[in-house]
């Protein structure tokens, strides 16, 4: 996705891509469909030994990026991810390691995440609440030495697996986050369908649930938009890997199918819309990789990358697979074609770190009223 | 341009060269070139006025920033062209010598001229001479290559007839790129030419036409036995449509936003005028709080910084080789696009409020705007001329079915009435 990886990074993908050519073919995928946690266990762990959970970690962990920009190598691995729609909760599990960096009273559990010996994901959205808010009503109160969490949260990824969930809640200093153990007394797990065969969601409710106030994250707002930023920046780069691998096969596809004689690739109307197809995947590319660096790089400028991102990516994305699926026809709305499952990712992807709606909302409310940093 | 120039215009200079450039062009600016009015249309620069902004420029260095020295120009990079452009954004520039001069009819110049030729490029920096490119033709403007303008040899000289169209600002040029038919017994593509055309020559005629928004930037040009030295052929003669596609290339960088040679229109201060400012319409029509004009003012912003970076990207790409020189075509078919959806977005916005303003209220309104909308997917190539380029180029796939393909040009038919009468 980026133009340009030096050494290190090449390594790097070189090796998330080999690994994932080896185990997550579209085989391998299908059948995880009919398991309960739509990846495996060991498989994940081995991921994790590749580096896909450590590098937001603080050095003293371990942590540090491939190149001095781990946000955007994390966003090499998504992309590599994409093109073999593989599971697990990568996106959420990154964003949590970041969150958790900035403290160190969950060294334990971070450490088990930079493992891969166990999950843990963001709850963050909310039913009639706009990505990345403001208006969350999830509430944190403190109750002596304790805090106490209530509220629902919606569409949390992994939550039977995950072993703990970093919350998105209104405190009254404010939005914070804050680490809840998933087996703290109060937390109820409902799990959910999603268009997606094997990514796994949940709505997770904190009723009164009462834990030690170091669970609290002091991040102010702008710290904490950034955790979110690296959910959706880090799900946008998959959306990316999905749809070059889903433009590649589909042109390829025009090429080899013939009607009336000739290729349908030879067709102005079919060539015009793959016109349009590459320029909206190069366009993606190029926003995407200027959001995943302006994280680090631009710290002040990421919120609105990052949004302008997801608005033009969620946008075309879709309608870039749909229209795929147009060219292949009778065949691309078979459960037998594969492209479906990539229409499912790009369609999750495009609803669960905030959609194209609160995206341009955001983006209007740092121009409207100088939201944000 | 990177197979003639002698120095590397991708190099990417340390922070603290920039950096010092960038201070010393700031503080030249500030003492030698005129404040940019921000109501002023750069289209309304005379032909004086834009030779006088070059010359300024030439004085300090800054007209050819990233040509080489030999013609005149800086010898620098893309880097020190874009500091400069952003330092230059509220000064008043010779935006007609940048484009087409500079960023599109230049660099053929520099790549095919002969030494001589190459002087055209020099006078161009210095303010001296001014140029536009004519290759469009009254019978068709996608079929460039299917141009009947003729240029017959005859001894020392080449005898010009016929009539070229859309080249823009054609009344304050003083000399033209000519596309012109020099061999019509061969197919199409080889028998063309480009000639370097003093306007001053007698038998050219220059007319301005009038555009839906009033404007009388196009022009139209005619050839009566126009009598041009045959010193005047850039490249081989036959060989034109070479020459042509480079032109064209550059074309697509310029009007796409690719190009280290043309000066920035000034774009921000431009929006910031009444009208076309986005920001400003929904403040003024009280609907700040409207969520669908926050959703309007959400995309358009997030269109324009995805088109920024997707110029950065296409630019770098084709720079170090990842992507052909054609990927350029991306970036005018998105220019295109995005200024589509922003001049609807725009008309949105407005809404009843913006369908009438004041007598002599002649600032951008969006719904006068809307009339013209199309132009920026027609000029500088049709979108579909891009999409076709983008599949078949790009993408490899197969080319359009063309009737003229391989044959010479004298045998084919040009309108239905041939058709019917052969």
């Amino acid at each position: 996705m980026q133009l340009h990886l030096d050494d290190d990074q090449s390594i790097f993908v070189d090796t998330t891509r080999r690994y994932l050519a080896d185990t997550s073919d579209i085989a391998t995928i299908r059948a995880l469909a009919e398991t309960e946690r739509g990846f495996d266990a060991d498989w994940w762990a081995r991921g994790a030994e590749l580096g896909w959970t450590s590098l937001l970690a603080p050095e003293r962990m371990g942590g540090g990026g491939v190149s001095d920009d781990a946000v955007s190598d994390l966003a090499l691995i998504a992309f590599e991810r994409g093109r073999l729609i593989a599971p697990g909760p990568f996106a959420s599990v990154n964003a949590v390691v970041a969150a958790l960096a900035t403290s160190d009273a969950h060294d334990d559990l971070l450490a088990r995440l930079i493992a891969g010996t166990s999950v843990a994901t963001l709850a963050a959205s909310e039913r009639g609440v706009r990505w990345p808010g403001p208006g969350v009503t999830t509430s944190l109160s403190t109750v002596g030495d304790a805090v106490e969490i209530t509220g629902e949260k919606i569409t949390v990824e992994s939550a039977a697996v995950a072993e703990a969930f970093v919350v998105l809640a209104a405190g009254p200093e404010g939005d914070r986050l804050v680490v809840v153990p998933a087996d703290a007394d109060g937390v109820e797990i409902a799990p959910r369908r999603s268009p997606d065969l094997v990514r796994r969601f949940a709505d997770v409710t904190f009723r009164d649930v009462r834990i030690g106030r170091d669970a609290v994250l002091e991040l102010e707002r702008s710290d904490l938009e950034r955790v979110l930023d690296i959910a959706t920046v880090l799900q946008l780069a998959e959306t990316v890997g999905v749809l070059d691998r889903v433009l590649e096969f589909t042109i390829e596809w025009a090429s080899d199918r013939y009607s009336f004689g000739r290729p349908l690739s030879s067709y102005q109307e079919l060539k015009h819309r793959f016109a349009d197809m590459t320029l909206w995947l190069e366009a993606s590319k190029a926003t995407v990789t200027e959001a995943a660096a302006a994280v680090t790089k631009q710290p002040e400028q990421a919120g609105q990358y990052v949004s302008a991102a997801a608005s033009y990516v969620h946008e075309h994305g879709p309608e870039l697979v749909q229209d795929c699926v147009q060219m292949h026809g009778g065949i691309g709305v078979t459960w037998e074609h594969d492209i479906h499952l990539y229409l499912r990712r790009v369609t999750l992807n495009s609803l669960t770190c905030g959609t194209v709606a609160d995206h341009r909302e955001r983006l209007a409310s740092m121009i409207l009223e100088g939201a944000g940093r | 341009m990177s197979t003639t120039v002698s120095h590397d215009i991708d190099r990417v200079p340390d922070a603290a060269e920039l950096e010092r450039y960038r201070a010393e062009a700031r503080e030249w600016l500030a003492e030698n070139m005129p404040p940019l009015d921000p109501r002023a249309d750069p289209n309304q620069q005379t032909k004086e006025h834009v030779k006088d902004l070059a010359r300024r420029l030439h004085s300090g260095g800054y007209s050819g920033i990233c040509f080489p020295r030999e013609v005149g120009g800086a010898g620098l990079t893309r880097s020190h062209h874009r500091v400069f452009c952003e330092e230059a954004a509220d000064y008043e520039l010779p935006i007609y010598l940048g484009t087409p001069g500079l960023s599109i009819i230049a660099p053929p110049i520099m790549e095919f001229g002969t030494e001589q030729q190459r002087e055209h490029v020099a006078a161009m920096l210095r303010g001296e001479r001014l140029f536009v490119q004519m290759m469009s033709e009254p019978t068709g403007g996608s079929d460039m290559a299917g141009a009947l303008t003729r240029a017959e040899r005859d001894g020392d000289v080449w005898v010009l007839n016929g009539s070229k169209i859309w080249s823009s600002g054609a009344s304050r040029a003083d000399w033209g790129l000519v596309l012109v038919r020099t061999d019509w017994s061969v197919p199409k593509h080889r028998g063309l030419s480009m000639l370097l055309l003093d306007l001053s020559l007698p038998g050219v005629t220059v007319n301005t036409i009038k555009m839906v928004d009033g404007s009388e930037e196009f022009c139209e040009e005619f050839f009566d036995d126009v009598q041009v030295p045959h010193e005047c052929i850039l490249g081989e003669p036959n060989d034109g449509w070479t020459v042509a596609n480079r032109l064209l290339f550059h074309e697509r960088q310029s009007v796409g936003g690719g190009s280290p040679y043309h000066f920035n229109r000034p774009k921000s201060a431009r929006s910031s005028a009444r009208g076309s400012d986005l920001v400003g319409i929904v403040g003024r029509n009280g609907r700040e709080a409207d969520p669908v004009a926050r959703q309007l003012i959400g995309e358009a912003h997030a269109n324009e910084l995805v088109g920024r970076q997707l110029i950065s990207r296409v630019s770098d790409a084709v720079a170090s080789g990842v992507l052909p020189p054609i990927a350029g075509s991306l970036l005018r078919l998105n220019t295109g696009v995005t200024a589509m959806r922003r001049g609807s977005i725009a008309l949105g916005l407005a809404g009843t409020e913006g369908a009438t303003w004041e007598d002599g209220d002649d600032a951008d309104h969006p719904a006068d705007q809307f009339i013209l909308r199309q132009a920026s997917c027609i000029g500088g190539g049709t979108t579909e001329m891009q999409r076709n380029l983008i599949s078949e180029r790009l993408l490899g796939m197969p080319r359009e079915p063309a009737a003229d393909k391989d044959r010479p040009f004298n045998e084919v038919r040009r309108s239905r009435r041939e058709e019917n009468t052969r």
